[in-house]
């Protein structure tokens, strides 16, 4: 126990170190400034403020960016260095099957998980929008949002947990419900191709509470008088929701679809701590750490995080070309 | 993008407009026909609210069960035979060795690393922020934009020559200062997007009376710009906090994996891995994971859903 304690204290000693160092860094960056020479002070004032950010993005991120395009065409990098191989790692992705089945999942994914979190968001934000402890029942579904994929990746590994028939009593709680209905149990992250399907179902439900939350202050937006104008036409609620209501929220309705899909092009965390990739569950984001990290495959690594940054390009493009228009029509 | 969707987060705070449009003179036979769709409605609602709780409220239930019980049956069974043992918490917190849980050690690490990494890229990127709204100068707009577009490069294109630079140049891979640094680099586009959009708000003719007196860019800096986005530091801020502590991929690449400076998320991934052997601790770990956030998510909600809508295209 006296080892915990130690140990706690020199961690914190780093860390308040270091808050120290910052502080320092940047208050000497300030003070400089302000007490920059009059000519030019301008100047110096300027560089002190945009400096940092721009050294840190220029090294830490364009740099890199640029470097990861270029071992993209490169062999796995040894004690000898690396040799070009022009377009090796891509030809190599799209020939090997194991592959081949990450890229088909990663897409899979894409196609699911924001058509289903928006579909059971938007129903949840218009059954809520009518109901009694609204607030109550917006925080349970959003609640997931807040935790670690990791952190519902062990939830949901217990709902899917299998155990043989006759071995012992099941302890997840879809395969008791298999029993209970006369069915046999299923080990649910095994089989594929449905173990996609049932990561799949994970990310859906954190999602789904984003684009509630998203799309119910979108509803609240809708004004009132052009809903009650469609009624008193006689249109039936339905009709109302399909022809007011949805075109009302047509902006919301792109930004939370844009922004789930891009989150699921990126997860990861969910695959590591389910399958580890296992059992043809693999995503193009976790194959390409597990080519890098694990197997020191450089070359195959970079080209995957290139064909993952030229997925999420024309997402972010359709997006801010949206809110161009919308911005235009305001 | 995020400025519309930080729009929209702040409309459920305000009183609903609807309700008001009602109150006003929205008609009887709206409240009527409302109180007659309203059952199925809320049945609906409850409906779907308790499917979407039960996975996290069975792990809840396990986690206080004993570990022979979680072994051998599910953990609605608490319903028939009521248990209660903190045994769990105990063996995964305080019981140290090599095969343990250790998990006290990796909370620690878990706060020693999202402190700092939620800081550092607020108050670098406040400065940055405030010098692209306020400081003319030649460039500026093209920089900014280019800052906002490298929102769109994923984390996954900067790994691997990131790690070279931390282990290769600056010798500081597997260290506090590593996974700060990274978590600071990544964190900065969307910090620095986000505030800007905040402090070019600011009244322009309070900061033209500061430098009538005098006042120079630092001073109008600490005594204007920060006193008056405090609400906005603290929204982000506690989003890029509680980014950093559910962070997987980025402690993965830079913490080096030991009880020294790994986050309990790496823990909890290696924990899970040998799923069969770590049955019975897991819901208690992963509870002490999902505790902060869950604390800072009920009561900090106004400011987390704010800080998350803004900032839920990171990554």
């Amino acid at each position: 126990m006296s080892a915990f304690w130690s140990d706690l204290v020199s961690k914190f000693g780093i860390m308040v170190l270091g808050l120290a160092v910052f502080a320092a860094v940047v208050g000497l960056i300030l003070f400089l400034a302000d007490r920059a020479p009059k000519r030019g002070r301008d100047y110096w004032q300027l560089a002190a403020f945009v400096g940092p950010s721009i050294v840190l993005l220029a090294v830490g991120l364009v740099y890199p960016a640029i470097r990861t395009t270029v071992l993209a065409f490169f062999s796995r990098q040894t004690a000898n260095g690396s040799d070009f191989v022009g377009l090796d790692n891509f030809v190599w992705m799209f020939t090997q099957p194991e592959i081949v089945i990450v890229l088909v999942n990663t897409l899979i994914w894409v196609a699911l998980v924001p058509t289903l979190s928006t579909i059971f968001g938007l129903a949840y934000a218009v059954f809520i929008d009518k109901s009694h402890g609204e607030k109550v029942l917006k925080s349970l579904v959003f609640m997931p949002m807040a935790i670690s994929f990791v952190g519902a990746g062990i939830i949901w590994r217990f709902m899917y947990e299998y155990r043989e028939v006759g071995f012992s009593e099941q302890i997840g709680l879809l395969n008791q419900i298999l029993v209970w209905v006369g069915q046999d149990p299923q080990p649910f992250l095994v089989n594929s191709p449905w173990n996609t399907i049932f990561l799949i179902n994970v990310m859906v439900w954190i999602q789904t509470g984003f684009a509630m939350v998203l799309l119910s202050a979108a509803i609240k937006g809708v004004p009132v008088e052009i809903i009650e104008a469609a009624r008193l036409d006689g249109a039936n609620a339905w009709q109302s929701f399909w022809n007011v209501t949805v075109p009302g929220i047509r902006g919301t309705l792109v930004v939370v679809i844009t922004t789930i899909s891009i989150a699921t092009l990126k997860v990861f965390d969910i695959v590591r701590a389910m399958t580890g990739g296992n059992f043809d569950t693999s995503v193009v984001a976790n194959e390409m750490y597990t080519q890098a990290f694990n197997r020191g495959e450089t070359g195959y690594g970079s080209a995957l995080a290139v064909v993952l940054f030229f997925m999420v390009l024309p997402i972010v493009v359709y997006n801010v070309r949206v809110m161009r228009k919308q911005k235009e029509i305001r | 993008m995020s400025t519309d969707v930080t729009a929209a987060a702040d409309a459920p705070e305000q009183p609903t407009t609807r309700a008001i449009a009602t109150a006003a003179g929205g008609g009887k036979a709206r409240r009527v026909k409302d109180r007659l769709t309203s059952p199925w409605a809320t049945f609906a609602a409850i409906l779907i609210a308790t499917l979407w709780t039960i996975p996290t409220f069975g792990l809840l239930v396990s986690s206080f069960r004993t570990p022979e019980e979680i072994r051998s049956n599910g953990w609605w069974n608490i319903f028939v035979s009521p248990s209660f043992t903190l045994e769990n918490y105990l063996d995964v917190l305080t019981v140290q060795g090599a095969s343990s849980a250790n998990l006290g050690s990796y909370f620690v690490n878990s706060l020693v690393i999202a402190i700092p990494a939620a800081l550092f890229p607020i108050i670098i990127a406040t400065m940055a922020a405030y010098a692209f709204a306020w400081i003319k100068f030649r460039g500026s707009g093209a920089i900014f934009v280019l800052i906002f577009a490298l929102q769109i490069v994923p984390l996954q294109m900067a790994l691997i020559p990131l790690l070279q630079i931390f282990s290769e140049v600056l010798g500081i891979s597997g260290t506090f200062p590593a996974v700060w640094i990274a978590h600071t680099i990544f964190g900065l586009p969307l910090c620095i997007f986000l505030l800007h959009n905040f402090i070019s708000e600011i009244p322009g003719e309070v900061i033209e009376a500061a430098r009538v007196d005098g006042a120079n860019h630092t001073q109008i800096f600490f005594r204007i710009v920060i006193p008056l986005s405090l609400p906005a530091l603290a929204s982000i801020g506690i989003f890029q906090f509680l980014w950093v502590w559910n962070d997987l991929l980025v402690a993965l690449v830079f913490s080096g994996g030991t009880a020294d400076v790994a986050p309990l998320t790496q823990r909890l991934a290696e924990l899970v891995g040998n799923f069969g052997r770590n049955q019975e601790r897991l819901p208690a770990a992963a509870f002490i994971s999902l505790i902060v956030p869950l604390i800072v998510f009920f009561s900090l909600q106004r400011y987390f859903v704010r800080g998350l809508l803004a900032g839920s295209t990171k990554g």
